[in-house]
């Protein structure tokens, strides 16, 4: 089985038709969703939040094969993640794409979570401090990015969860928590 | 009606079609003539007839074939001895144009070249005509003395085969000098004189051959029209010999090379039944050499090429295999998704190809690299373009998927049915997913 990091690819990577754009309905569909799968898998396993179209993602080219995704077939994928509310787009231009192997809600629902199991409830955390403490090692949120990290808490937020209060620098933003 | 006493009778064939004298070819067909005389009441009026006009004669045909109605009739050319301009006036632009000639008859009337009174014959042309043209026809007929030339040829062998027991006779002919010099001149002199003669009557015929081939492209024009006429007025019901001679003319139009000027949807003409057939018979040897499918293209060539004169064009072509739905025929017209039309065996159908693709796509090397078009062509007995068709119409199946990279266009087996989106990493035992995973496990 082939790996990629610690990603263990299944046999199918192989298979050079899967790098080419199937036409016919049937097969693009199955295709389709063995690549969604497989993206986001991927992107979980390696916490990957990011993906530059134009940049090397290793997950589309198979050098053992000597295939890689064609552009347009990886905006076909991608926007395919996007329909499914998996995946945004970060710039009009498609050139980035933020994946989302858990959905904004299922963070916060991480974070209640994490709160909970550390006895934070009454806590003032910082930002950071959620994303890079040594609580959070070892847990999902571990890493999280940043921006998807603040759009998972403001919508905490919003539920009146916890309170967000700005410090003297973004890496002082705060949080409170009222669980 | 004795019509009879005063003009000659045409005959006709059975399907009513005039009997033509050797070397007569008809130049003008008009519909509804009246055919009269205006000085002579007892000159019969024949109404409403097909006339007929050839380098010969003028044909009088009646409309229909009712037992009471009149005999077909003629006016040799050579009885005609003048004919008359149209009269322009206010008058004739909404009055029916009427032609007028004069011929010559005997004392009783009856229409004769020898006759020596003459009477002033009149054409009404009731029907959808061009009488300018007509008339510059009957001028040209009557100019051109076609039937003349048969009889001076016929009256030449005459004269060549009694020219020795006349050589006695004929006191007022000159004696001709035959020996001398004199005589040598004379014979010089008589060969010029023939050779201008016969140059005169080859230009004659070139004349007479071009203004043909006019009349004849005009004549097609205007059986057309009269076709499609015809064809718009079928609700006030065309007489049945009508029909007949309906179907006669498209014939005789498509040989000449008209299309046929009934819509496509009618039930095909019997020129392309009858192409359709012989293409059928024609298709068999090369389709067998060809594997079973041919591109129609191919065919066109092969066909045009046998049939060496009276090529046939794309559109006949076409026409011809569809007509091949109609009849039993054992080859079909397809077209595939991309266009591409070819012929194919009926018995050479598509599930047999699949199951041949899908062998040659799970042997080993396939299942490892795939197959390309040429592959597909050796295996397959057919032509690589053909090859590539059938193997798209595979893929369009589900049964092949495709593979595009700098080493060209190949297909493979498709495993993506195989494959169980709910766990990936699951494969069944014997399933073509394990025979390729294994294949290709060796190599890597």
């Amino acid at each position: 089985m082939q790996k990629l990091g610690e990603f263990k690819l299944p046999h199918f990577f192989n298979y050079p038709p899967y790098f080419t754009l199937q036409p016919v309905r049937d097969t693009r569909e199955k295709q389709v969703q063995l690549w969604k799968e497989l993206i986001i898998e991927y992107c979980r396993a390696q916490k990957v939040f990011i993906i530059g179209l134009e940049e090397d993602f290793p997950l589309f080219s198979n050098r053992a094969i000597e295939r890689s995704l064609s552009h347009e077939a990886r905006v076909a994928f991608l926007s395919a993640l996007v329909s499914d509310g998996r995946a945004e787009w970060t710039d009009k231009g498609h050139k980035k794409c933020l994946i989302l192997w858990h959905r904004i809600q299922e963070w916060a629902d991480l974070i209640v979570h994490f709160v909970k199991e550390n006895g934070l409830e009454d806590n003032v955390m910082t930002v950071e401090e959620i994303r890079s403490g040594t609580e959070s090692r070892g847990t999902e949120l571990y890493g999280i990015d940043r921006s998807v990290l603040m759009r998972a808490l403001k919508l905490l937020e919003h539920k009146g969860k916890l309170v967000i209060f700005k410090g003297t620098s973004t890496d002082d933003e705060g949080v409170k928590f009222s669980l | 009606m004795a019509a009879g006493n005063y003009l000659p009778t045409a005959e006709l064939t059975a399907s009513g079609r005039p009997v033509l004298y050797p070397g007569e070819i008809e130049s003008s067909l008009l519909s509804s003539v009246d055919l009269l005389s205006e000085e002579n009441p007892n000159f019969p009026h024949l109404k409403s007839g097909l006339l007929i006009l050839t380098n010969h004669r003028l044909l009088w045909l009646p409309n229909s074939t009712p037992v009471s109605s009149p005999t077909p009739v003629h006016i040799p050319l050579s009885a005609v001895s003048h004919i008359f301009s149209l009269k322009k006036s206010i008058k004739s632009v909404f009055s029916t144009p009427r032609i007028r000639f004069q011929v010559s008859v005997t004392s009783e009337g009856r229409v004769d070249e020898k006759g020596l009174r003459s009477i002033v014959i009149a054409l009404v042309l009731r029907g959808k005509s061009d009488p300018e043209a007509f008339l510059g026809k009957f001028w040209e007929a009557l100019k051109v003395r076609a039937w003349e030339e048969i009889k001076v040829g016929a009256s030449g062998a005459e004269a060549g085969s009694s020219s020795g027991s006349r050589s006695g006779e004929g006191s007022l002919a000159l004696r001709m000098p035959v020996v001398g010099v004199a005589g040598i001149l004379r014979k010089e002199q008589e060969m010029w004189e023939s050779t201008d003669k016969s140059l005169q009557d080859a230009f004659q015929d070139l004349n007479a051959l071009m203004s043909k081939a006019k009349e004849m492209v005009m004549l097609a024009e205007k059986m057309r029209l009269k076709l499609l006429a015809g064809s718009n007025n079928q609700a006030t019901g065309a007489a049945e010999d009508e029909l007949g001679t309906k179907e006669e003319m498209q014939d005789w139009l498509l040989s000449v090379g008209i299309a046929s000027p009934v819509t496509k949807e009618s039930a095909g003409a019997l020129y392309h039944q009858q192409l359709s057939r012989q293409l059928a018979d024609f298709v068999r040897i090369p389709l067998e050499r060809a594997g079973g499918t041919i591109n129609l293209i191919d065919v066109y060539c092969l066909f045009n090429r046998a049939r060496g004169t009276e090529l046939i064009s794309p559109d006949d072509l076409l026409q011809a295999c569809s007509l091949w739905e109609k009849f039993d025929v054992p080859v079909m017209l397809r077209k595939f998704d991309s266009g591409v039309m070819v012929i194919q065996n009926k018995a050479h159908s598509d599930d047999e190809v699949f199951a041949r693709i899908r062998s040659l796509v799970t042997k080993p090397d396939a299942l490892q690299s795939g197959v390309s078009a040429s592959d597909a062509a050796m295996t397959l007995g057919v032509a690589p373009a053909m090859a590539k068709e059938y193997l798209l119409t595979a893929e369009g199946k589900g049964l092949l998927c495709r593979d595009i990279s700098p080493d060209g266009f190949r297909f493979y087996i498709n495993l993506f049915q195989d494959i169980n989106s709910d766990d990936v990493y699951l494969v069944r035992d014997y399933s073509i997913y394990a025979a390729w995973i294994s294949t290709n496990s060796i190599s890597r």
